[in-house]
């Protein structure tokens, strides 16, 4: 079985966010950067895929220069084999133009069964490339993915938990498969010293547009359908109402407010 | 693009099961097509589509399209894409909305690739602008920072709502849409998925859809406090929340997570409880109308954004707050 696992490369949670406010795009280059954290989750499930059914691991990162950190970080967390999708064409790409690049990735790399992708990257935050990624590759579509209760290699079915609203839908599909999967299916390990001195000496490829077969005027600002015109931060929370008295008043001062909200029924 | 026109809104159910939330994106469709001088229209694709299709006209839709059939019993996304591309292909919508749920998210995606748009997820904000295109807004970095954002380059123009951001329309039973019933193939045997069962949660309020939610922080400093919450939030008819920090100690299953990598919520009244307010549970809770801070530190930034603040220990506030609203409401 193969088995690619897509990994982002994103701003730090805790960093200062910095903007090319004419190019609606953010400087990637000035941030302090670490892997998107829903990624670790999808990282982990290949490997725990791979201890319990045995297959080959390959990442995919598609970002600058400096997105090989995350790769390395998967080397030394033992995948097989990695690849870095960059061009300077790539970048300012929205969700289409990101989704069919890697696509054109995952076809190079060929025989692929299953993709693994985390819900959501957290600076876009938008949670549509790997249902993209489904369709262009014509392979299933499983998103919200709590649970892999079973793969049948052999048969190419693949049966999932999907936690969706309301409950846990039960899902059984062909392989290939695109699997998104949310925080909380595993616990991601951490890389070991080996590890990490082992994939500190590996040369890692890069893949162009060329190599992968992409069309320039499809990717990066140019191919991109959704652009960023504004960019502004929420507007503050007014007017906050420190109660204070004590315990006995405070409680009842607060149950009249919230009351007197007529949300309460 | 100029063949493209309408506003439609995609209706979600359950297996032919529909709530007033599967027409909460009527309203502000409405208000876009009305400003695109455009009608609004609806997309039904059901195994048993009249009853969806009517209460859309309720809601305001002026025609429905539907697919039928035994494929669309239960939702997947290939099926329902294949469903919906192919009367957008026919009709070309300028605008589609659906709601930020997992099916939504799905299915508008699946639409997006297939017809080679763009798509702009989550939205909090729609307008159509000067240029007659809809300027979504959005938050990225969970909610620390909006953007606008534009599809100038393809149709149709697709996006997602979260739920909770936009008023209901009204539901007026005298009203009546013109229905299309269009006829879209698909076989069983091409269809890639199977569900095979529905676990009903036992977490009974769905998060995102609660109107309240009390939640703790890890200023609970142990599992047991969360009962308490819960009992708060069963008196108010609320869900039980959780910031990260509980979650990662144990205290909470992840589904109660609010933040950046948990859940975006928008309730009207928000309830935090040993909640500092990292920037990361903010993201995910700062848009509710109220917001109710309860943490021991009078430092804490919750108290910065919070509606109504109280510095003291939870322990001895929430159970006077069950009290007293018990109280007050007669439970």
């Amino acid at each position: 079985m193969k088995i690619v696992v897509c990994i982002k490369q994103v701003p730090d949670t805790e960093a200062e966010v910095k903007w090319d406010l004419q190019k609606g795009t953010l400087k990637r280059e000035d941030m302090d950067a670490i892997t998107n954290p829903f990624d670790e989750f999808a990282l982990e499930e290949a490997l725990l895929t791979k201890e319990k059914y045995d297959a080959e691991i390959v990442a995919v990162s598609m970002g600058p220069q400096k997105a090989t950190d995350v790769l390395r970080n998967a080397l030394a967390l033992t995948v097989d084999e990695v690849h870095h999708v960059s061009d300077p064409a790539l970048a300012g790409s929205d969700t289409l133009a990101t989704s069919y690049a890697l696509a054109k990735a995952i076809e190079k790399i060929g025989n692929v069964d299953l993709v693994l992708c985390g819900k959501q990257a957290t600076d876009g935050n938008t949670g549509v490339v790997a249902s993209e990624l489904a369709v262009r590759l014509g392979y299933s579509q499983l998103t919200f993915v709590g649970k892999i209760v079973e793969i049948d290699a052999a048969n190419k079915k693949i049966k999932v938990e999907r936690n969706i609203e309301g409950g846990i839908e039960v899902v059984e599909a062909k392989l290939p498969a695109v699997v998104s999967v949310l925080k909380g299916i595993n616990e991601p390990r951490l890389p070991n010293l080996m590890g990490i001195r082992k994939a500190a000496k590996v040369q890692i490829p890069v893949w162009d547009t060329n190599e992968i077969g992409v069309a320039k005027e499809r990717v990066g600002a140019e191919g991109a359908a959704i652009k960023v015109i504004e960019l502004t931060t929420p507007p503050p929370r007014s007017g906050g109402e420190m109660l204070s008295g004590d315990v006995e008043e405070v409680s009842s001062l607060l149950v009249e407010k919230l009351l007197g909200l007529k949300v309460i029924k | 693009m100029a063949d493209y026109k309408d506003v439609w809104v995609y209706v979600e159910h359950k297996e032919g099961v529909f709530t007033p939330m599967s027409y909460e994106l009527f309203g502000i469709g409405q208000k876009l097509a009305a400003d695109l001088g455009a009608n609004l229209c609806a997309l039904v694709i059901a195994e048993n589509t009249d009853e969806l299709a009517k209460e859309a006209g309720y809601y305001g839709a002026s025609k429905v399209y539907t697919v039928d059939g035994a494929p669309f019993k239960t939702f997947r996304p290939e099926a329902y894409a294949k469903a919906a591309t192919t009367v957008m292909d026919r009709y070309k919508p300028d605008v589609v909305l659906y709601r930020a749920t997992t099916q939504g998210a799905d299915l508008s995606s699946a639409c997006a690739a297939t017809l080679e748009t763009g798509i702009a997820s989550d939205a909090i904000g729609l307008e159509i602008d000067a240029s007659k295109t809809v300027k979504v807004t959005r938050a990225a970095f969970g909610g620390n920072f909006l953007v606008g954002v534009v599809n100038t380059k393809s149709k149709p123009q697709i996006a997602t709502v979260r739920p909770k951001v936009f008023a209901m329309a009204e539901r007026d039973t005298s009203k009546q849409a013109e229905v299309a019933k269009e006829a879209v193939e698909v076989a069983e045997g091409d269809l890639r998925t199977t569900v095979l069962q529905f676990i009903k949660s036992e977490v009974t309020v769905n998060l995102v859809e609660a109107d309240i939610i009390v939640s703790g922080g890890r200023g609970m400093g142990k599992p047991e406090g969360f009962k308490v919450l819960q009992e708060l939030a069963n008196t108010l008819g609320g869900a039980l929340g959780a910031s990260r920090a509980a979650v990662d100690s144990g205290w909470i299953p992840q589904e109660h997570q609010v933040g950046q990598t948990g859940k975006t919520v928008k309730p009207k009244i928000y309830i935090a409880c040993g909640i500092s307010g990292a920037i990361q549970h903010l993201a995910g809770m700062r848009t509710s109308d109220y917001i109710v801070a309860i943490n021991k530190d009078a430092e804490a930034p919750i108290f910065k954004i919070a509606s109504y603040g109280i510095v003291g220990d939870y322990n001895q506030v929430v159970p006077k707050l069950i009290e007293e609203f018990k109280k007050r409401l007669s439970r």
